[in-house]
């Protein structure tokens, strides 16, 4: 009963912060109104007993939506960001979206043939979870992730415009190199 | 998850902010035998500030975002009060979840939406300017952090606070098994309570910077959130590293107020001397010195544990 209710509030809490992203004028509000979404999102996982994912969900969601915070700030606001400012575009092809992905998803959690009897639940339930939802690829889904993550660095290597020349000089022998803002370590 | 009396609570709230008073004014008296001025008032330094914040109007910039300002100011003390949550005060937490490192990293963290919001929601170019810098200082103290939380699990073989103390008992502390992580841990305390040398985002050179334009309660409740979120991380440097409630002759709940009070009493005081370090030189030291030797003390931690020394 208690279950159910901190579900509805949550659900509903999370839909209205989710309408809320795109009714208020300023980037700073929308990026909160989303961020509130995620966590009251969140919660359903720790009523779950997914103890572990649900907070871990908390603490990922505010660290990226305050990194996200900065970024959305310097691409859809003015400069300074404190002038008004609307997250509405596109309006049908977006509502014919979003009405379409929102009846597949409904009807995905109606028609799925969910088990009827509930296991007994598992003494580490993250590893359960884990297991079942990956299966016998783990070792894929590990090796993705480090894929992914040396992706990000080598992008970062490559879109940056100042490499090791720049910095030590065409002999690789300028110390202290040139940066334009020193670092702490004198390197 | 064993659920605590409410009087536990009540209790564990108003230590907190014994603690966070006494912090405040510690910081008082070193600032005036800094300044040379009379130092036998700072005990009640804090309580005429209160006093003083009290009375005052609470102001607001035309065209401020005051539901932003607001929310992010009572954040920052609702935030330190979550994270006490978890410290096991006198044997049992007042809620010892089993992945309790993870709910004080989730809570501690909520100082940058905090902070931001704050620094945001004034109106005022210092506010942001401070605000931003708190991201990048979150940015370079948070990761060494978490793998200090990291390493820290790994020696115990739990998330869970009490477990993490109760490993210590009959061994040596983990101040002694990791002192690196230890120190990385004392650095980012006062990295998220933006104390002493990380205190940018509310920095001289921006004129208080995230709390330029507060006044009032406003001001109040965000520079006691400041001292609580301080107080806290101190409080729980002593179940992951010092022990927990470990110690002869006295109770545990004894110890564990002494050894806070110990950790919270060398941050004011270190806080209070060392000078302020800019966060494009912290950003640096941290990612290239910081994060690699955290990186080697878990793996140093995990190989003791693999043969069986902790």
């Amino acid at each position: 009963m208690v279950d159910a209710i901190v579900f509805g509030i949550c659900a509903i809490g999370s839909v209205v912060a989710g309408i809320a992203v795109f009714r208020v004028n300023s980037m700073a509000r929308a990026t909160f109104a989303l961020l509130a979404s995620f966590i009251l999102a969140a919660v359903p996982i720790l009523l779950l007993g997914l103890t572990y994912l649900g907070v871990l969900v908390i603490l990922m969601m505010v660290m990226e939506m305050m990194i996200m915070l900065v970024f959305m700030l310097m691409y859809m606001m003015n400069p300074a960001g404190l002038m008004p400012m609307t997250m509405v575009h596109n309006n049908r092809m977006s509502l014919i979206i979003a009405v379409a992905v929102f009846v597949i998803l409904v009807s995905g959690a109606l028609l799925t043939p969910w088990p009827r009897t509930g296991r007994a639940s598992a003494v580490e339930p993250t590893k359960a979870l884990g297991l079942d939802i990956m299966g016998p690829h783990m070792l894929v889904m590990v090796i993705i992730g480090v894929v992914l993550f040396a992706t990000m660095v080598s992008v970062i290597v490559l879109s940056s415009a100042r490499g090791r020349y720049d910095r030590f000089g065409d002999d690789l022998r300028t110390r202290p190199p040139r940066d334009p803002v020193r670092g702490g370590l004198g390197r | 998850m064993t659920e605590g009396s409410p009087w536990s609570l009540l209790t564990a709230v108003g230590l907190l902010g014994v603690f966070g008073y006494a912090a405040a004014a510690v910081a008082a008296l070193v600032r005036a035998r800094q300044a040379g001025s009379r130092w036998t008032g700072a005990w009640a330094a804090p309580g005429r500030e209160v006093a003083r914040l009290l009375v005052r109007q609470r102001n607001a910039v035309v065209g401020s975002d005051r539901l932003l300002a607001r929310i992010g100011g009572a954040l920052l003390p609702v935030a330190a009060i979550m994270a006490l949550l978890v410290l096991p005060l006198g044997g049992h937490a007042i809620s010892d979840l089993s992945v309790g490192v993870v709910w004080f990293n989730a809570m501690e963290v909520l100082a940058w939406v905090a902070v931001w919001m704050v620094g945001w929601g004034s109106n005022s170019a210092w506010g942001v300017v401070g605000a931003n810098r708190f991201l990048a200082q979150g940015l370079s103290y948070e990761l060494p952090h978490m793998f200090a939380l990291v390493t820290v699990a790994i020696g115990a073989g739990s998330l869970r606070v009490s477990d993490i103390a109760a490993a210590q008992g009959g061994h040596l502390w983990f101040v002694v098994m990791m002192p690196a992580a230890f120190v990385v841990f004392l650095i980012s305390v006062m990295g998220f309570s933006f104390w002493g040398p990380f205190d940018q985002a509310v920095g001289r050179d921006i004129v208080g910077g995230v709390a330029a334009q507060l006044s009032g309660i406003d001001r109040l409740v965000f520079l006691a959130g400041r001292y609580l979120m301080l107080t806290v991380g101190s409080a729980m440097t002593v179940p992951f590293f010092l022990g927990g409630g470990a110690g002869p002759f006295l109770p545990g709940w004894a110890w564990l107020l002494v050894k806070t009070a110990a950790v919270l009493g060398v941050l004011v005081w270190a806080g209070q001397w060392w000078p302020t370090i800019r966060m494009e030189r912290f950003a640096e030291i941290s990612w290239v010195v910081l994060l690699p030797v955290t990186i080697l003390q878990a793996l140093v931690v995990s190989i003791f544990v693999l043969v069986g020394w902790m």
